[in-house]
């Protein structure tokens, strides 16, 4: 017969599994419960039209999400020029370089810089862009996402070189190469899928990014006209029209919730297939 | 000679460029981190002028009569991160058990894989299902349930709306439990192999093996990661904008409407007529922004120098 010490400790066991088990279970059906949500009523605006034509009034039938779309990805496209090869050079001096009390304070405000709020960031590109040229616009909006993505490429640039064997780096400076070309031309050539991979997901993160456009990108009905006006942008209208009281502004909010959720999660599974390939 | 035709191919010059070039890009970051300091200080200075300290407990905020307090949305961020984590900790904890430890192996690097998906998703899309899914159902189902069961407690009274600081914590909760548990299982997966079969060698059951072993092991990385996920709680703007209410008063019950700094700024920034409005609101950016840099700046450090016990 068992002691009663060991049955004790039997049903402690068998209790802290079951919660951990209900645990699992209560995020899966919540999470579960999002996705099925976002993909059903999403799906139900989805056609043609959703891809190819401007909004309209509320009211009126049809219409689409056409400018918002290329809005997004004019946005997506400025901030990624920024902010990407600065982030690379960063990441390339704290890796090659940074091992000193700069590197270090630089590499300690960029982690806390990838977790700062991002509606802070918003208000500091009002200040420093939209005033100053009388107005929101697209490239406001650019500058506000490249400044998200800085510290983020740059983070992810420094761990994908670390990896990088510094007996490759020894290699090439023995054949008598100077150290930028070391670098160039072979430690970026090491690192380029998980370089590559960094960026896609900083290009995830800041494409469904929503507060920061708020007061730097705005809206807008039209077609975007130039990086200086206002521009249309998925996240933006899906706020306005989930606030809306008109029922068919808040299906093409649903609508284009679906699309950016597809977007980002395609974005990180292709990010992730480039890191299964390298571990290859 | 050779030193001579490689130092023409390759002149110093270049190579002092190219280290000139990658540091100022890296001191771009302080530099980029210092300017938004000053600009948020300089912009915010009429309010901070005409307010003082009083900015910072005054429950008064009303553009029409120019006053202008930030403790309604403090206590409203605080709160809303605070029950947020309530929640989202101890579930995130069994997740990441569920997945080191539960869960069948073959399983376990397609759970993993989901986990991290879904911390990718944009908050926005938690704000979507917050207001239209959730807070329906919060409304007519919980809420009522609540008030029927627990009105006792100040907490639980109040008209079952649906949008509040409730519905807010909860939103809050279910966005940040893939990144806690993420974080969390990574600390636990650093428990070495060895510990834990010696452990269970010694006739340790699975809990006595997490709570003695792989607990104690890695909790300077857990509580890091805790205040990591704190920190980006706190600075959430549409997870909580969509939900919360937008209203600028103190109420002991968790079902009223109420705001965080986030969506305050969200809801008002582009309406601020006036300068020493959008002086206020530019403020009460500084003041998330000097919150969230001390938390998350604590977890930094605190993470740095546990960092030689996890490698171990």
């Amino acid at each position: 017969m068992k002691s009663r010490s060991v049955r004790i400790r039997r049903f402690k066991n068998a209790l802290a599994l079951i919660c951990s088990l209900v645990a699992a279970l209560i995020g899966l059906v919540f999470l579960i419960w999002i996705l099925i949500e976002v993909i059903l009523r999403g799906a139900a605006c989805i056609n043609w039209a959703f891809f190819t034509q401007l909004p309209v009034p509320p009211g009126e039938e049809g219409g689409g999400l056409a400018n918002a779309m290329l809005g997004t990805v004019i946005i997506t496209v400025v901030a990624t020029v920024l902010g990407v090869p600065l982030g690379i050079l960063a990441g390339t001096y704290l890796s090659e370089f940074g091992r000193n009390r700069f590197g270090d304070t630089i590499r300690f405000l960029s982690n806390i810089f990838v977790s700062a709020p991002s509606i802070v960031i918003g208000v500091f590109v009002y200040a420093i862009l939209v005033v100053p040229l009388g107005g929101f616009s697209g490239l406001a909006g650019g500058v506000s996402l490249a400044i998200i993505m800085l510290p983020v490429v740059t983070r992810t640039t420094e761990e994908m070189l670390r990896l990088v064997p510094n007996s490759v780096r020894e290699a090439a400076l023995a054949l008598g190469a100077p150290y930028w070309h070391v670098v160039w031309q072979v430690v970026y050539r090491s690192a380029r899928a998980g370089m590559l991979t960094g960026i896609i997901l900083a290009i995830a993160r800041v494409s469904g990014e929503t507060a920061p456009l708020l007061f730097t990108a705005l809206n807008s009905p039209y077609w975007p006209e130039g990086l200086m006006e206002p521009m249309a942008n998925l996240t933006v209208t899906i706020f306005n029209y989930a606030m809306s009281p008109y029922d068919d502004w808040q299906v093409k909010a649903w609508g284009a919730s679906l699309l950016i959720m597809v977007a980002v999660l395609a974005m990180n599974i292709i990010a992730r297939v480039f890191v299964h390939r390298m571990g290859k | 000679m050779s030193e001579d035709s490689r130092s023409r191919r390759h002149p110093v010059w270049v190579e002092s460029l190219f280290k000139g070039l990658t540091c100022s890009a890296g001191g771009l970051i302080l530099l980029l981190l210092a300017v938004m300091m000053a600009v948020l200080f300089y912009d915010a200075w009429p309010s901070i002028k005409q307010f003082k300290l009083g900015f910072l407990v005054s429950t008064n905020w009303n553009p029409v009569t120019h006053q202008f307090g930030a403790f309604t949305t403090i206590v409203g961020t605080l709160v809303s991160t605070a029950l947020a984590m309530l929640l989202a900790v101890p579930l995130a904890g069994g997740v990441a058990l569920f997945l080191t430890e539960l869960s069948p192996v073959f399983l376990r690097p397609i759970f993993s894989t989901a986990i991290e998906l879904l911390a990718a998703i944009p908050s926005i899309i938690y704000g979507m299902w917050g207001l239209f899914s959730l807070a329906p159902l919060l409304a007519d189902h919980v809420q009522p349930w609540m008030t029927e069961h627990l009105g006792f407690i100040p907490l639980f009274q109040g008209p079952p709306m649906g949008i509040g600081m409730f519905t807010a914590g909860i939103v809050l909760a279910i966005m940040i439990l893939p990144f806690m548990a993420s974080v969390i299982r990574d600390v636990f997966l650093m428990t070495p192999q060895v510990l834990k079969e010696s452990a269970y060698g010694l006739g340790a059951t699975t809990w006595e093996v997490v709570w003695q072993v792989v607990f104690p092991y890695g909790r300077r990385g857990v509580v890091g990661g805790l205040f990591l996920g704190l920190g980006r709680a706190m600075g959430e703007t549409m997870a909580v904008t969509f939900v919360i209410g937008n209203a600028h008063e103190l109420s002991w019950s968790l079902f009223n409407p109420a705001n965080t700094i986030a969506s305050t700024l969200a809801n008002e920034f582009t309406e601020a007529s006036d300068k020493l409005y959008l002086a206020a609101l530019v403020e009460l950016g500084l003041v998330l922004f000097l919150i969230t840099f001390i938390v998350l700046g604590l977890a930094e450090w605190w993470l740095k120098h546990s960092a030689p016990r996890e490698k171990g």
